[in-house]
């Protein structure tokens, strides 16, 4: 069995009170697109300095392919890392950017001018490499970040909210973009994001973060599909809780049907009758919240597959709901239904 | 016009007038915020500048010592010819030089460590003790180097303690190099420090990333990143040591005079204020070489 691309054993990092990463086990496959998700302050960006090397772990081991590196420090380490302000180096023309990592490494000359030309070839970059940081645009700015990392070709390929400062349109463009790049080069990416669209739409898995610790582990249909516990489901999507006979259920919006007045059941869901008490059209869908009789609120999403003009109309009107029972997973309390926070790759 | 647009129009009172004269008038201004220090630094400064210069192409009549208004270049010719002089401007320069080096040396890692090492509170003291001594009066300062470096000074004393052979410092131009290093030293330190501290962690986080050990680090990224500053500190220790006149006379021997001190000679004793006024452009016209380097390296934005 081929070694995984990084493995992390039992490791913690505490910042005078705060325990910032606590006991983190995991494996990260090569070419895997893995990504930390957490609010801020979970540790998922301290847990990417442990793995770059810029801070050390009070306990536990760090691997990258199977060597022990947990007191190798960064400039020895296989690892590269795309920053979140980019920190490009100002004084430097981009082409000079891009090569400081292969002129460290004292690579011969024609193979570094060989190597930037590909990598600014690689972020569609080609032609600027003569301009300062300061004449490019955000987005170019983080492409110049990504091809200075990956022309040294490491190991593994650390992000750090590398999208966080562009804008909506940009971010989406860029995450394609990422993605494209990482199957091209087959590049372990091990990403950091608080933006659980991100997270889902570009990774292998991923590991959510809070206060420190993996709350669940695992690929995006999993988390969203069957979130381990009420964490996860309020972070991926949108929290659609409600407490029956003592169990916490939930219920992904879109799996929710209103059914039309005379309209019955299909056989086996659950019903249960509420009053709509907003009606929100967003578009391509349109957002209802709910408020049940049996207690609780759900908000229910409907594509708008036809016009949805009348879909206000609904507005302060008695409904009923139907779900079908397996779309709903209980995440009551019990702690050992939690799936263990290993690395199945 | 209706009765509500009428209320709504405030009494055009002096005070209104004269703002709304000021903002369509953008010159008139800029003309009330910078005229009072304009005018100070045109009229005093600037025209006494002209002054000096024009002066410097007059004569004096060797017997009267009367200003004699005669245009001519001699006494610039003087300074290039005369041995003497050279080699005081030249002696003047050089120690301006090596005073600026030895500050940008001794300045550049106490600064890296109040920016980047130190903690709040050891900066805070770090910074007190660079500032401390600006407070002492000058005079006071280079006396007290006098007391060091004399023949039976602190400095003898300690070497004569450890069986070393004593070191005649005192009323040389090494003496000169020292105390002038010491003084200026804090005008060097605290741009250096600024600069040094606007580098942002990322930069040499990065640097690392990409495999450069800590030397190569500073040398690659933190030196080039400081320059600015330095060079901003280099204007002041730079400039302040080629217009300094005290230094020299107390801590100098014979033969270390500055162009100050001749300047000071020809202006108190020979009563040849047009010679004197040609040397002083010396500095003037030096500085103004320096500063369009300087700007060249990026020391403005760094100030």
């Amino acid at each position: 069995m081929r070694p995984a691309a990084l493995r992390l054993e039992g490791v913690s990092k505490r910042y005078g009170r705060v325990l910032a990463v606590e006991d983190v086990s995991l494996a990260i496959a090569e070419g895997e697109f893995f990504t930390l998700l957490g609010p801020s302050g979970s540790g998922k960006t301290t847990l990417l300095r442990l793995i770059a090397g810029f801070e050390h772990p009070d306990t536990g081991r760090i691997e990258l392919a199977g060597k022990d590196v947990t007191a190798v420090p960064p400039y020895a380490r296989a690892t590269n890392t795309v920053f979140q302000d980019y920190a490009l180096f100002p004084h430097m023309t981009v082409a000079a950017n891009v090569e400081y990592g292969l002129k460290v490494r004292q690579l011969p000359r024609e193979e570094r001018r060989r190597r930037v030309a590909e990598g600014l070839a690689m972020v569609r970059l080609a032609g600027l490499g003569y301009r300062r940081p300061s004449q490019l645009s955000g987005g170019q700015r983080q492409r110049v970040a990504l091809a200075r990392a990956i022309v040294n070709q490491p190991e593994v390929l650390l992000l750090d909210e590398p999208l966080g400062a562009l804008d909506l349109k940009l971010r989406v463009e860029m995450q394609v973009e990422l993605k494209r790049i990482q199957r091209e080069l087959g590049i372990t990416f091990i990403y950091v994001t608080h933006d659980q669209d991100e997270a889902l739409t570009m990774s292998d898995r991923v590991a959510v973060l809070n206060g420190g610790r993996i709350e669940q582990l695992g690929s995006p249909v999993d988390l969203y599909e069957r979130p381990a516990n009420e964490f996860v489901a309020g972070f991926i999507g949108v929290s659609n809780v409600i407490e029956r006979d003592g169990q916490r259920l939930v219920i992904r919006p879109e799996r929710i049907r209103i059914l039309r007045p005379e309209e019955a059941p299909d056989i086996g869901s659950q019903v249960e009758d509420g009053l709509v008490q907003d009606v929100i059209y967003a578009g391509m869908v349109t957002r209802y919240a709910v408020q049940l009789d049996r207690g609780g609120r759900l908000l229910v999403v409907q594509q708008n597959t036809e016009s949805a003009a009348h879909a206000s109309d609904l507005r302060g009107r008695r409904v009923r709901l139907a779900w079908r029972p397996e779309q709903v997973f209980n995440i009551s309390a019990p702690q050992s239904d939690r799936p263990e926070p290993k690395g199945n790759a | 016009m209706t009765v509500g647009a009428l209320a709504r129009e405030r009494p055009a009172g002096r005070v209104t007038r004269v703002q709304a004269l000021l903002w369509r008038r953008p010159w008139m201004r800029a003309a009330l915020l910078l005229g009072p220090g304009l005018t100070w630094f045109v009229v005093i400064y600037l025209a006494s500048l002209v002054l000096l210069l024009i002066t410097a192409f007059w004569q004096i009549n060797p017997f009267t010592t009367a200003i004699e208004r005669v245009w001519n270049i001699d006494n610039f010719r003087t300074l290039v010819t005369d041995g003497t002089y050279r080699l005081i401007i030249l002696r003047t320069i050089g120690l301006a030089a090596a005073v600026t080096i030895t500050d940008a040396v001794l300045a550049f890692p106490f600064a890296y460590y109040m920016a980047r090492v130190a903690s709040r509170r050891v900066q805070t003291a770090l910074f007190a003790a660079v500032l401390l001594p600006l407070w002492a009066s000058y005079l006071a300062r280079v006396y007290a180097w006098i007391l060091i470096l004399n023949h039976d000074g602190v400095l003898n004393w300690s070497l004569l303690l450890l069986h070393l052979p004593p070191a005649s410092l005192g009323y040389t131009n090494w003496a000169m190099w020292i105390v002038f290093s010491y003084i200026w030293l804090p005008f060097m330190i605290i741009p250096t420090y600024a600069a040094l501290e606007r580098i942002p962690p990322s930069y040499l986080e990065a640097a690392a990333d990409l495999g450069a050990r800590q030397g190569r680090v500073t040398w690659d990224v933190i030196l080039p990143l400081a320059l600015p500053g330095i060079v901003a500190g280099s204007i002041f220790t730079f400039s302040l040591t080629l217009g300094d006149y005290v230094t020299p006379l107390l801590v100098g021997g014979a033969g270390s005079s500055f162009i100050g001190n001749v300047v000071y000679g020809n202006v108190g004793i020979a009563h040849n204020i047009p010679f004197a006024a040609a040397l002083a452009v010396v500095p003037v016209a030096v500085m103004a070489l320096y500063l369009v380097g300087a700007r060249r390296l990026g020391a403005f934005e760094a100030m």
